[in-house]
């Protein structure tokens, strides 16, 4: 199915350059057998795209592990301006049991879950998450909060540029906004990827719907949302912005968010891996790293 | 792709996403233990303490509560008793005898009693107290305008720090202190507090004499003050930098 006009230019930026490399029969686990297969080369990210990315792995790899040491100091979370210790919203804890074994108890909204050897307690130690999700492993609030404060800097400011980018080169525009064709689209491209059939041909060489709403999505609504509840757990900037504690309800209630946007990244970047693995991982690889995305087509070269 | 190479490259792709997730994490950990990394990431404290000296006015006030807000229980951190017998005794008369010097780079060094520090215009406040652990407990402090104070002793131009000495040690005998800017203690909210929620501090907040610095966490809040030292470099008080946390790689500037 082409969803393109005819007028509109091929999406993903222009290819620079179009090697067709004919490569003979189609492998006997795809194709009718006999018919005639070659791929192209396309030209699918740009330099300032895949220079972004990848700083942005290194920035939420450690902004998500520096963050679960900086939660560690104190796993309970709140609604509201303060800590209320008694009514939390979710806590970590370590409890002895009637047998006296210690056990991780989760608790979330009054439902107690035991969770030992993950959260509350893993490797003999009184934790909320264990040593192998933190940076650094070991308990230190001082040096997770330099890790973190650095490294959110540099993830802003990736970011900034990124985002700016987008739109002014029109990434934004031409690949990432859902058109509304696209937007019709998506009852049939939920129901293909969960039967796991990804686009082939023409349709490959741009995101489909579900991609580009994903994208667009955590570009300029998740990021935005994790800086600036991260902003709202400053003194300084809530003195100065006193209007960040009304619209997230708190210094307290922005910190949960704040959490809860964190594992919305973990939630993004796991689906988006197992994306990159299915729909053939060493193309999608290679295509953010040098750019260049090889899509097959059946049928006759054109 | 034949069946045996997919399962080859899985076997690959797993090996490879392991082992760089372990080096990655093996890799942060080195660099913390380094001489040279961290204070690559201190260089952040200094951006961060601009872009928010620049963007937040000095005379903004950190939002005051009503009294409907106030923690019913306002936990105390850090030492909850200083320990020394000297403080035990002043403990037993209630610190009556309790004074605080305020000396160094000033035109007139002064030592104030505590009764004479009552004496002065008080001020009261319902603020948020945002521990470094992440966790905010909502108090209302009375205390006298630590602006007050130095306008008394007449803070000499050079002064650009003003140093906390605290009656505290902790185990290893190792005093606690803490430090701001001379120009932030001339803002409205910076006071040194002897009343918490109505009633003179006690001994696990830091009776009878805290510092409460709005705007920055809660490690900044010194408390059992007894000495305050002007001076122009923290660089040959305790460890030098600033702190008895900041000694312990806490961030100097703590306005997040």
């Amino acid at each position: 199915m082409n969803l393109q006009s005819s007028t509109s230019p091929v999406v993903l930026a222009e290819p620079r350059s179009r090697e067709v490399e004919p490569v003979g029969i189609a492998p006997s686990n795809s194709a009718v057998p006999g018919r005639a297969i070659h791929t192209e080369r396309v030209y699918r990210h740009r330099l300032p795209v895949r220079i972004g990315h990848w700083l942005n792995v290194v920035c939420l790899f450690i902004l998500i592990m520096s963050g679960l040491q900086i939660f560690n100091a104190h796993p309970a979370l709140y609604w509201g301006d303060r800590s209320d210790r008694d009514k939390p919203l979710l806590s970590m804890q370590a409890v002895k049991n009637e047998s006296g074994e210690i056990r991780g108890l989760t608790t979330i909204l009054g439902h107690a879950f035991d969770t030992t050897g993950v959260l509350g307690y893993s490797n003999g130690m009184r934790q909320g998450f264990p040593g192998w999700a933190t940076v650094p492993s070991a308990r230190w609030l001082a040096m997770g909060r330099q890790w973190h404060l650095f490294f959110a800097w540099f993830f802003v400011i990736n970011g900034l540029l990124f985002a700016t980018y987008t739109v002014i080169s029109r990434h934004l525009k031409k690949d990432l906004l859902p058109t509304g064709q696209d937007l019709k689209q998506i009852p049939q491209a939920v129901k293909d990827h969960f039967v796991l059939r990804h686009p082939k041909g023409e349709d490959a060489k741009r995101y489909n719907v579900l991609q580009k709403l994903a994208y667009v999505s955590v570009i300029f609504g998740l990021a935005p949302l994790i800086v600036l509840t991260g902003l709202t757990m400053s003194p300084t900037i809530d003195a100065a912005f006193p209007w960040l504690l009304s619209i997230f309800g708190g210094r307290q209630a922005a910190r949960t968010i704040h959490f809860i946007a964190c594992f919305s990244f973990v939630g993004f970047v796991v689906i988006h891996v197992s994306q990159v693995i299915l729909t053939g991982f060493f193309n999608n690889i290679r295509s953010m790293i040098t750019g260049y995305f090889v899509v097959s087509h059946e049928g006759v070269k054109p | 792709m034949k069946p045996e190479r997919a399962l080859e490259r899985r076997g690959f792709l797993k090996g490879t996403v392991g082992s760089a997730s372990l080096l990655a994490l093996g890799g942060c950990d080195n660099l913390t233990q380094s001489n040279w990394f961290p204070s690559i990431l201190q260089k952040a404290e200094r951006l961060t303490e601009g872009i928010q000296q620049a963007i937040a006015p000095a005379s903004a006030m950190a939002k005051e509560y009503g009294e409907a807000d106030i923690s019913r229980m306002f936990p105390a951190n850090g030492n909850t008793d200083p320990g020394t017998e000297e403080y035990a005794e002043m403990v037993k008369k209630d610190f009556a005898d309790w004074d605080v010097l305020i000396d160094g780079l000033v035109k007139t060094p002064t030592m104030f009693s505590l009764a004479a520090i009552r004496e002065m215009p008080a001020r009261t406040q319902i603020t948020r107290h945002d521990c470094v652990e992440g966790w905010s407990a909502i108090g209302k402090w009375a205390g006298v305008p630590m602006g007050d104070l130095l306008r008394k002793v007449e803070p000499l131009p050079t002064a650009k720090y003003a140093v906390f000495h605290c009656a505290d040690v902790d185990d290893e005998g190792v005093p606690y202190y803490e430090s701001m800017a001379v120009a932030d203690c001339f803002h409205p909210q910076t006071i040194l507090a002897y009343d918490l929620n109505g009633r003179p501090l006690d001994v696990p907040h830091g009776a009878p004499l805290r510092l409460r610095f709005e705007r920055q966490l809660g490690y900044k809040q010194a408390k059992y003050v007894e000495h305050i030292e002007l001076v122009e470099s923290l660089a040959d008080i305790g460890g030098g930098r600033g702190g008895y946390w900041e000694d312990q790689r806490y961030d100097w500037y703590a306005g997040i």
